[in-house]
């Protein structure tokens, strides 16, 4: 069994990309929320329980600068997530033996 | 660490380009070795030097090309995606070669990670 | 001799293939299943994963005629014959889809969501598209 890092770069409010990631995402994996996945991380959108349903079950974290991209450096996030840049995400990806992206 | 890299989409339609390149150069620059980066699907049109973006936006085409120049990436441009999307030598970027799928594989073999950004 | 990076083909790495995307709307379909059909000529452990809109890739009586696209879906039966036999359905996607395991093109694995979990967890490559 491998830890995965799994990397989502959808809007949970338009694709189902995130919804089934969190489905199928082993135990003890990561999930990194980039480009329009970032919307995700965001504390008070229609998607946001279902994210902070699984903040204990997996790590998960948002790429700051595609936050800061679209506006959102400021916007309060679902408990939990942690923000990181370019190289946290490298960090991330070293630090798992694998990695899938939910396209 | 070896990271592989694969880009499923061209430079400007979608971020998947930008993101790889980003990632990529923050890779190299906690000394990670990027041994290769292998376009596919639109991926391909990364390559296309007739690519002219306006002066004030980034130029993915060079930037690729610098970062393979200066950090010995191989750029590799998957042969059957490219033709059927009129990815030739001749409108080759410096830096790109075009190859096979099985160098995609091949990457995935050699690599200690493979990284897929797509759309 | 070969040096140690050269390509050494006595590493054999679990290599999973992800559709999620239904097919001719977008060429990704089409195009992973090449990589599929390449993959197998490096002997590497392959699985191929339908899930989600990807389970429609595998819907029998598919006919492009009317859209001048090649109808690719006979290829899945093929991968056989390529030693490429490890291909998985997610039950739960299929049902969403009102599909059953007699509406697909090829005899495929059907996995519950935590089979499948277990599977895709245990890859040393995934790619998707």
């Amino acid at each position: 069994m491998s830890t995965m890092l799994h990397t989502v770069n959808k809007s949970p409010l338009e694709r189902n990309a995130l919804d089934s990631c969190l489905r199928l995402a082993g135990a003890g994996s990561a999930i990194l929320l980039i480009e329009d996945g970032v919307y995700g991380a965001l504390r008070g959108t229609s998607a946001a329980d279902r994210i902070a349903a699984r903040v204990r079950d997996f790590k998960i974290y948002v790429l700051g600068p595609d936050m800061a991209a679209r506006g959102l450096s400021e916007a309060p996030l679902v408990d939990g997530i942690e923000v990181v840049d370019y190289e946290g995400f490298v960090d991330l990806v070293a630090e798992h033996e694998a990695q899938q992206a939910w396209l | 660490m070896k990271f592989g890299i694969l880009v499923n989409e061209g430079p400007f339609t979608h971020q998947a380009s930008d993101s790889a390149y980003q990632f990529a150069k923050a890779a190299i620059a906690k000394g990670h070795e990027v041994f290769r980066v292998f376009f596919y699907h639109d991926g391909v049109n990364n390559a296309n030097k007739l690519s002219e973006p306006q002066a004030d936006d980034r130029n993915l085409v060079e930037l690729w090309g610098k970062l393979a120049e200066e950090s010995d990436v191989d750029l590799v441009v998957c042969v059957a995606a490219a033709l059927r999307r009129g990815i030739k030598d001749d409108i080759l970027a410096p830096g790109f070669r075009i190859s096979g799928l099985g160098q995609l594989i091949e990457a995935g073999i050699l690599s200690d990670r493979l990284v897929v950004f797509g759309d | 001799m070969m040096d140690e990076d050269d390509f050494n083909p006595e590493v054999v790495k679990r290599f999973l293939f992800v559709n999620r995307k239904a097919p001719y709307g977008t060429v990704y379909a089409l195009e992973s299943l090449e990589t599929v059909l390449i993959s197998a000529a490096f002997d590497q452990d392959v699985s191929v994963v339908f899930m989600d809109d990807g389970v429609f890739q595998l819907k029998k009586g598919q006919d492009t005629a009317g859209i001048n696209m090649k109808n690719f879906s006979p290829t899945f039966r093929a991968l056989d014959g390529y030693d490429v036999e490890k291909l998985y359905v997610e039950k739960e996607s299929l049902e969403a889809r009102g599909l059953t395991e007699d509406d697909l093109v090829v005899d495929v694995e059907i996995l519950s969501t935590d089979e499948l979990r277990e599977i895709m967890a245990a890859q040393d490559v995934v790619i998707s598209a």
